[in-house]
């Protein structure tokens, strides 16, 4: 029989938590606070001690048209990404949902995308896409379109990108809509269905305010995600062309790790932290007044 | 009645179909692509299927890039990366749900709140700090960051919280410190979450860019999505060479989701659970 004694305890506890704490001061709220700091300098890494500049930075980046010119893209994504997402992968969670033989080969079909690295997944897209050579515009050909410029096009280049995240999300979007419709009681259906109602009166009043909670859910994680854009405009635009595609996280990738301008990337940092603090402040606030949760 | 049935039945199959055909189309092509020689890849109509199946690309890729290397630091990352963040997860998420003592509440939601922190934010005093301590470019600088992971850690401390208390008092009758308890009875009995929670960490790590682009810079160093990216800014318009080196670096992924798809769904959904 071991007694525990308070040291004992204390450093039983101190061990358990010394591999996160050390995480958790040293690489998050350190860096949190010093990121801070940072971005209230001109610090560039190579000459030597940095200059205060107070809050310049900020201004600087909110005076210039270019943080505008991400927002603007980021928004044009968001409108173009999020119902299409919703559409798709409310589809493919309804389709997968039926009890026919072979959905699990289909479902398997449907992550594919999900576990591909967003790398491949670009450098896929952008010969996907390739106005000449891909298969999206030679499909449109035999249907007697003559596809867009796509990338090398201002305005196309945004709706390619967002073709490409849809094929990689919808899987996962769509896996997580199948969980909130396995939760949903199916007795609700089978006394709408004695009440004598069609397919879409079910979708329309049982489906999606049961959903609700995860429809919310998945807007807000996909707008956060939205502004957090990177891995397929570096490969497959690099923001181009003509800045059509320049979003937050490749200016903040360029300007300190392309041009070193530590300061000033770190204040673009917290301007999208920022962002993103509002976002899921809106979400807490809107949660109450819409979602309606099955109880 | 059964008229309608097969009817219904034959909307379902082409609907489903139909999507997933759009979802293969890509990787087909990417499989088609690699299989061309340079000549091909701009033939007008395009070529479905090579007119003349070539291996030039793969051989080529080979001899240029370290691919098997960044296979090797792929699958070392990933493995190191996925070992860290469930052991120090897993440790924390103990202490959370089983051991009390003053102030455990307080700490717990300061770990929380790193859940608001974009890793846009953290990643430059990250990497300055890896600069000075010596370790870019290396497979430490890269997984360091990944001892604190409070969704792991909050994951964790909801499932131990089930398990009774009942069990922890037994063992400690037994005269088991916590380490055992820990070891014996709480890890083990965790086991379905921390295989769904390390089936998400692995595939996350795969396939993860900007921080490994950020602390790996040399060829023999570099992970798949890094080489890739690498291959893209110097070998652009070869697309045989890089739809090759995209199939290769999506096969072992796809190896591990086939044998691990029930755990993979489970972790996948964790992050959609809304209480």
């Amino acid at each position: 029989m071991i007694s525990y004694g308070k040291n004992s305890k204390r450093l039983t506890i101190i061990f358990f938590l010394l591999p996160s704490l050390f995480g958790l001061i040293f690489f998050s709220l350190t860096p949190m606070v010093s990121s801070f700091f940072i971005s209230l300098t001109d610090w560039d890494v190579i000459s030597g001690s940095p200059k205060i500049l107070g809050f310049s930075n900020y201004l600087n980046i909110l005076q210039g048209e270019e943080f505008w010119r991400t927002l603007k893209n980021t928004l044009y994504f968001i409108v173009l990404y999020i119902p299409l997402m919703l559409l798709t992968s409310l589809s493919v969670a309804n389709l997968l949902n039926s009890k026919y033989k072979g959905i699990a080969m289909y479902r398997a079909i449907y992550y594919i995308p999900v576990i591909t690295s967003w790398v491949a997944g670009a450098l896929i897209w952008k010969w996907v896409l390739s106005p000449q050579y891909g298969v999206v515009n030679a499909i449109l050909s035999y249907i007697g379109i003559n596809g867009p410029g796509w990338l090398y096009d201002e305005i196309w280049a945004m709706p390619g990108i967002v073709l490409a995240s849809i094929w990689k999300d919808v899987g996962f979007f769509g896996l997580i809509f199948l969980a909130g419709l396995q939760g949903i009681d199916p007795t609700y259906y089978e006394a709408a269905e004695i009440d004598g109602a069609n397919g879409w009166q079910k979708f329309r009043k049982i489906t999606l305010p049961l959903l609700s909670p995860t429809i919310f859910f998945v807007v807000i994680v996909s707008i956060i995600n939205s502004f957090q854009l990177f891995p397929q405009v570096m490969i497959m635009t690099e923001g181009g062309p003509h800045g059509a595609t320049q979003v937050m996280v490749e200016r903040i990738y360029k300007y300190a790790f392309e041009y070193y301008k530590m300061g000033y990337a770190s204040a673009f940092s917290w301007l999208l932290f920022l962002i993103i603090f509002i976002v899921t402040l809106v979400q807490l606030k809107l949660q109450k007044s819409w979602v309606r949760y099955d109880t | 009645m059964i008229h309608k049935e097969i009817w219904r039945k034959i909307l379902f199959y082409s609907i489903i179909s139909i999507i997933a055909v759009i979802i293969i189309i890509p990787f087909f092509w990417m499989i088609s692509t690699s299989l061309k020689e340079r000549g091909a890849l701009m033939a007008i109509p395009i070529q479905w299927i090579p007119d003349k199946v070539s291996f030039e690309a793969y051989q080529k890729l080979f001899k240029i890039f370290p691919f098997g290397r960044a296979i090797f630091n792929s699958m070392y990352v990933a493995i190191m990366t996925t070992f860290i963040t469930i052991s120090s997860a897993a440790m924390a998420a103990y202490v959370f749900a089983k051991i009390e003592f003053k102030g455990r509440e307080k700490i717990f939601v300061l770990y929380l709140a790193t859940l608001m922190i974009p890793g846009q934010v953290t990643m430059i005093p990250n990497f300055l700090v890896l600069k000075y301590m010596g370790l870019l470019n290396t497979f430490t600088g890269v997984m360091l960051p990944s001892l604190i992971n409070a969704f792991a850690t909050f994951i964790l401390r909801q499932n131990m919280k089930v398990i009774p208390n009942d069990y922890i008092e037994a063992a400690v009758i037994d005269g088991a410190s916590h380490f055992t308890i820990f070891y014996r009875v709480v890890l083990p009995l965790s086991k379905p979450i921390i295989a769904a929670l390390g089936i998400i960490t692995f595939m996350g790590t795969w396939n993860s860019y900007l921080w490994p682009l950020i602390i790996l810079t040399s060829k023999n160093k570099m992970t798949l999505p890094v080489g890739l990216s690498l291959l893209n800014g110097q070998h652009g318009a070869e697309y045989n060479l890089l739809m090759a080196g995209s199939l290769i670096s999506i096969i072992p992924i796809l190896i591990v989701f086939l044998f691990t798809q029930k755990y993979f769904e489970k972790g996948l959904t964790l992050g959609g659970i809304k209480g």
